[in-house]
């Protein structure tokens, strides 16, 4: 690296000027001439036969181009899915509709007023059926949600790669262990509940196919936009190459825009026909109904461990809801869990999760992605279990860690190899920064006073930065959307001749500061000014092939593309500078926008540089002209961040209302690029979890109909719902690629829901109260208290 | 988010508001829109005619008639929380304006708007009935009081008729000895958003005893609604915690208690004994 | 029906029906696309803007009811290139991730301090209880206006959380 490194330095973002104008460019934001507008007509039924669709009164409106069904489209054949387990969702669906939302019809219009106005004249009439919604029964079979199979999809057990054998022996030894004299067993049913993404810009997608060139132009609101362009061509017979999507600014993603959706497909569709560009965007209920969801577990954790603390087994088995349809990853959100099952802890652990279908929206990535439902499971019992021996749950997660010299070579008790930890290290950091024997002592007082504050405290470790191509081999291939092994990290740096430099990636971000940390990136290895280098990104005509951002992977798959390509760039830059400088390659050094000779004050700039290296007579021998690199990154393991949080809350008994006075978080990303940055994804990830804690939740009628589909009632947490937090960081780099990092983008989430409701249940341990399932609305919160007095 | 199609008249005149109801039985009156519009977007509610009453001149003052305090039917929320006048004499419906929305909700939502909409779970008319406000409502046949006690008749209707126009909300001065205050659990906790219960109390106290008392709750039942019951057990009490609490207890009394996303019957009725008690206990405190 | 009305200093007119909302009045037919729309219940904020000088939501407004206002929008606030302090504060202080809430943040942010030029940190909560974020917590959105404020007020404001690390 340099010596004027801006790693780990704070650079203000270079996206942020175009945002903070109103000038970033969203997809509703873009105009082309002629362009139409689309409204869905969808089921109000959560299972239902359609008996008739009849659309000729809205065919015969003033400005409707046309109006689409099932007949229209059923011959490009149902959604493509990346983990294709379980029926597939049909791109629009005359037949039996399975959830609430599902479209039926598509109304194509000059102006998205009248296309609503079509889309409420598309008569179709539905004969209900009974719907299934609760997980115990869907576990029954009693009602199936797709006629003639059942709706256990798949159950995921781990330890990961554990054979029948292996497995019953693990289970007879926690068995065992229950039998000990100073056994105790603690266990405890939890809901994980369903949690709609939210990102504040909804969906939306225009696509312009030209017929001239026998090509589209899509723009979309994707996290995804090579798998999207895939996807499309897939679907109309196209190469990749005949399909450019563009994914400009993104409002939030949080992994719901992780799919190729069936109105990204439809209204590409709409466009060949038409012969116009075509938009669609989803309003907010619309949204509640069609784009994926997340979470929806119910399942009983148990610890079995000593009077001191030792614990000897953990065990989940549960059910996890899949909605009706499997999109991207669906079924492979749980086994996302079953990574970190037994998040960082060395004890036995025992893992099944059945996956069943549901008369509702599917569910599929969001923010964690079946971590955060592990991690609070695991957090929730760990604490549960010092609360009933009695000691700190510091000190119970402590002696239960997996050591810091058990690394490198760590593997975990579900059978995943882990690159580097140092927990109990990151432990005492929180417990210090926080203060925490303090903060118990200011609870103790303020018991004696008859308040109900509580103080929690939850350790996570997360999975992420995915990841090793070899993913494939386990049943994650983009090869549906035309990306075979797509879990690598591509980039393409640039040197113009100029001396300017550009880098284009395939990441897709929705926020997360690309425009700024690739930047950063390359002018460390380049020695150059970041206002010289473009970054270009979430475009598929400019970036390298590259599958996205999602799983907080961007920085350590993508970014460590970045830098070895920007490596691969300099020492060719260094071989001309030298030919240039008359020095040895070696004594090559850059900065401040120039090569020197180490110790001189001999120096080229790079515009002296990269003009030589477009003027190939006068490289020196052997070196092509040109000053660009491409490079591939295939990490050799996911990564491994982790952390500790801490919180403090104040329940008032009479009304069940919880006040969150405090949040200390101390997370563990591997070496940070931008610490501005860094702590910004934290924030908003421990904002997501607070949120699943205190306040979201998509509650379902018994016949499938979504009651908090609007953001009256799915209540999301407003600024005067949250304190300012309180972080720091302990580091310990990756050893998995070449920058340390870990990735960031999920982890407050992962690390947050449970340490609230851990706090809540410490508030209320004078009043008996062990478990209050999420979110912590007053209403449950005042009920717990009544059925602990009980 | 796109409304069905609608005529829309903007009258400079409440006489020509007042005509164009009359002669349109499916127009809806607008005024802030606060209630309405988002209604209209989600196509829950599609009127044929739209009568803008926000041009009319004379709808947006707070005045002081000597014996009570009028608020136009185009006086916002954030105009009623700020007035003086509104502390002073209906510091419940000042409160109750400072917790209705957000912001961006309380700078266009009106009072009269909020009495018209007649939310199950809104702040303001729970106050106005604690304050024995009295609404005036106008038609082309001339204006008419209503008691606030008598607006609030059903789920999300008031007294109002399709013709009518509320113009003022109408609030008696509070006399010596008099105050009021309003208290709630909102729907995402704390004082934000809807009530999940809350509950208005205006009381009078004299001679070291409470002389009078009005007592309402929102949130519970189907409609803003009156506890009669704590009102008459507060009066003549000596206003003592132990008084109050025993008098909260009856908030729900003769109230048909209804669940809802928020909160069980049982809860509910909880809530409201405890805000009727803080309510009250503020009232008294502020009534000195 | 024809509507007229200031927007960003300019007077402008256009055709809409009366159902069209003020919203879309600016964003598609003004191309005044900094003006997001978030939900379509009245608590996102995102396309809040000023209406002779108070916070409104521009979609729960028909455009004919905004004949003859004075429209303020994010594209308005900058002056002859100069950044407005709010739209500094959220620069220097890293108040927007994905940027979709923030033209309507940065609004409501300014018309906050307008009406109260040394908030604390609870009147920033509450002031911007209708503007949802979903990405930032928060956290540096309400570092990002106290900044604003001290500027505003011509103080110095307080270093960035992370030059204290």
């Amino acid at each position: 690296m340099s010596s004027t490194s801006v790693l780990g330095g704070v650079v203000r973002r270079r996206e942020d000027p175009a945002l903070i104008q109103g000038r970033g460019r969203y997809t509703d934001d873009v105009k082309l001439a002629g362009t139409a507008h689309v409204a869905f007509v969808r089921s109000p039924y959560a299972h239902a036969q359609v008996s008739s669709v009849d659309t000729s009164a809205a065919a015969a409106m003033e400005g409707v181009l046309a109006v689409y069904t099932a007949a229209d489209t059923d011959h490009l054949g149902p959604l493509i899915a990346q983990v294709p387990v379980g029926a597939l969702r049909p791109l629009l669906n005359s037949g039996t509709v399975k959830h609430v939302g599902e479209a039926v019809a598509m109304v194509v219009a000059e102006d998205p007023y009248v296309a609503k106005d079509a889309a409420d004249a598309v008569d179709v009439d539905y004969e209900p059926l009974p719907a299934v919604v609760d997980l115990k029964q869907s576990l029954s079979d009693e009602v199936p949600v797709h006629e003639g199979a059942s709706n256990t999809l798949i159950s995921w057990v781990g330890p990961f790669g554990a054979d029948e054998a292996a497995l019953a022996e693990l289970q007879e030894g926690i068995e065992a262990a229950k039998q000990r004299d100073d056994a105790v067993v603690v266990s405890q049913e939890m809901i994980n509940q369903r949690l709609i993404p939210v990102p504040i810009e909804p969906r939306s997608v225009m696509a312009d196919y030209q017929a001239g060139y026998d090509r589209f132009d899509i723009y979309s609101s994707t996290q995804i936009p090579s798998a999207l362009a895939g996807a499309i061509g897939k679907y109309f017979g196209m190469s990749m190459n005949q399909v450019t999507v563009k994914a400009m600014e993104v409002g939030g993603g949080f992994g719901c825009k992780l799919n190729v959706y069936n109105d990204e497909v439809l209204v590409a569709f709409a466009s060949r026909q038409l012969g116009c560009p075509v938009k669609w965007t989803e309003t907010r209920r619309e949204a509640a109904n069609s784009t994926i969801q997340g979470r929806g577990w119910v399942a009983t954790a148990t610890v079995t461990g000593t009077e001191d603390g030792e614990i000897l087994g953990f065990e989940l088995e549960g059910i996890a809801d899949m909605g009706a349809y499997s999109q991207n990853f669906t079924v492979a959100i749980p086994f996302l869990g079953l990574f970190v099952g037994s998040g960082q802890y060395s004890f036995p652990t025992y893992w099944k999760m059945d996956c069943v279908t549901t008369h509702t929206m599917t569910t599929d990535a969001y923010r964690g992605a079946g971590r955060p439902e592990a991690a609070y499971y695991l957090e929730r019992i760990v604490d549960m279990y010092a609360r009933r021996i009695g000691m700190d749950p510091a000190e119970v997660r402590r002696k239960n860690y997996i050591s810091a010299d058990d690394f490198p070579g760590a593997v975990s008790p579900m059978g995943f190899p882990m690159d580097t930890g140092d927990y109990a290290t990151n432990l005492d950091a929180a417990l210090e920064t926080a203060g925490w024997s303090d903060l118990l002592a200011e609870r103790d007082a303020a018991r004696a006073e008859g308040r109900y504050v509580g103080v929690g405290l939850a350790t996570y470790v997360e999975v992420c930065g995915f990841g090793p191509s070899g993913l494939v081999d386990l049943g994650f291939s983009w090869a549906e959307y035309q990306m075979p092994s797509a879990f690598n990290g591509s980039s393409l740096v640039r040197v113009h001749p100029d001396g300017s430099a550009t880098v284009s990636i395939g990441t897709g971000p929705s926020g997360q500061g690309h425009q700024t940390t690739w930047a950063q990136i390359v002018g460390d290895g380049l020695g150059l000014d970041v206002e010289r280098i473009r970054v270009i990104h979430g475009d598929t005509e400019e970036a390298p092939p590259s599958i996205g951002t999602f799983g907080s992977r961007s920085a350590a798959v993508d970014g460590a593309a970045c830098y070895e390509a920007t490596g691969k760039v300099r020492a060719k830059a260094a071989r001309i500078a030298a030919h240039l400088l008359e020095a040895s390659e070696e004594d090559i050094e850059f900065a401040d926008g120039a090569a020197q000779v180490v110790g001189t004050d001999s120096s080229v700039s790079w515009g002296e540089i990269a003009a030589c290296a477009y003027q190939p007579h006068r490289l020196p021998e052997g070196l092509e002209g040109g000053l660009e690199a491409h490079a591939i990154f295939s990490p050799g393991n996911a990564t491994w961040p982790f952390g500790t949080h801490i919180a403090v809350v104040e329940v008032d008994p009479d009304t069940g209302d919880v006040d969150l006075l405090r949040y200390i978080g101390m997370d563990d990303c591997g070496n940070v690029i931008s610490p501005m940055i860094v702590d910004g994804q934290i924030h908003g990830g421990i904002a997501q979890g607070i949120g699943q804690a205190m306040f979201e939740d998509a509650v379902y009628g018994a016949d499938g109909n979504l009651l908090s589909g609007s953001l009256v009632d799915y209540i999301l947490p407003t600024a005067a719902d949250l304190p300012s937090f309180e972080l720091d960081r302990t580091v310990t780099p990756s050893d998995i690629n070449p920058l340390g990092v870990k990735g960031i983008g999920e982890a407050g989430t992962i690390g947050s829901a449970h340490t609230v409701v851990n706090a809540v249940v410490d508030a209320l341990e004078p009043l008996g109260v062990t478990h209050i399932d999420m979110p912590l609305r007053p209403r449950r919160v005042w009920q717990a208290i009544q059925d602990a007095r009980a | 988010m796109y409304p069905r199609q609608f005529d829309y008249v903007a009258p400079s005149s409440l006489e020509e508001a007042l005509a164009a109801l009359d002669a349109n039985p499916g127009a809806k009156v607008l005024a802030g829109g606060m209630s309405l519009l988002p209604m209209m977007k989600m196509r829950l509610l599609s009127p044929e005619m739209v009568v803008d009453i926000g041009r009319i001149g004379g709808l947006g003052d707070i005045t002081d008639n000597g014996d009570s305090i009028s608020i136009g039917a185009l006086v916002t929320h954030t105009e009623v929380s700020a007035s003086g006048l509104v502390q002073e004499h209906g510091a419940a419906l000042a409160t109750a304006a400072s917790w209705t929305g957000d912001r961006q909700v309380r700078n266009r939502g009106t009072c009269c708007g909020s009495m018209v909409h007649a939310d199950v779970a809104a702040d303001q008319p729970v106050a106005a009935l604690a304050l024995g406000a009295t609404m005036v409502a106008a038609s082309s046949g001339g204006t008419r009081e209503i008691a606030a006690a008598d607006f609030f008749v059903d789920t999300m209707m008031s007294a109002l008729e399709p013709n009518e126009i509320l113009t003022e909300v109408r609030i008696p001065k509070a006399g010596p000895g008099t105050a009021s205050a309003y208290d709630k659990l909102g729907r995402r906790g704390g004082h934000t958003d809807y009530a999940v219960a809350g509950v208005a109390a205006s009381v009078t106290r004299s001679n070291g005893s409470i002389s009078a008392a009005t007592v309402a709750v929102t949130g519970v039942g189907n409609r803003p609604v009156l506890a009669a019951g704590v009102a008459d057990a507060l009066v003549g009490s000596d206003g003592s915690d132990a008084a109050v609490e025993a008098a909260a207890a009856h908030a729900t009394d003769g109230i048909d208690v209804l669940e809802d996303l928020y909160g069980s019957v049982g809860y509910k009725t909880h809530l409201a004994q405890v805000f009727a008690a803080r309510a009250v206990k503020a009232a008294l405190s502020a009534a000195g | 029906m024809q509507v007229s009305m200031s927007v960003n200093g300019r007077q402008v007119s256009g055709d809409v029906e009366p159902r069209t909302l003020l919203v879309h009045f600016l964003r598609e037919d003004r191309g005044l696309t900094g003006t997001h729309v978030g939900c379509e219940s009245s608590y996102c904020g995102a396309c809040t803007v000023k209406m002779d000088g108070k916070a409104v939501l521009s979609c729960t407004m028909l455009a004919v009811q905004a004949e003859g206002a004075d429209i303020t929008t994010v594209e308005g606030l900058a002056e002859n290139g100069e950044l407005h302090p709010v739209q500094e504060g959220f620069w220097e202080r890293h108040g927007l991730q994905c940027g979709f809430c923030t033209p309507g943040m940065i609004i409501s942010a300014v018309t906050l301090l307008e009406e109260n030029d040394n908030p604390s940190e609870e009147e920033i909560r509450r002031g911007i209880e209708g503007n949802l974020c979903r990405c930032t917590g928060y956290h540096n959105i309400v570092r990002a206006i106290e900044y604003a404020g001290a500027k505003m007020r011509g103080e110095e404001p307080a270093p960035a959380e992370w030059e204290n690390a």
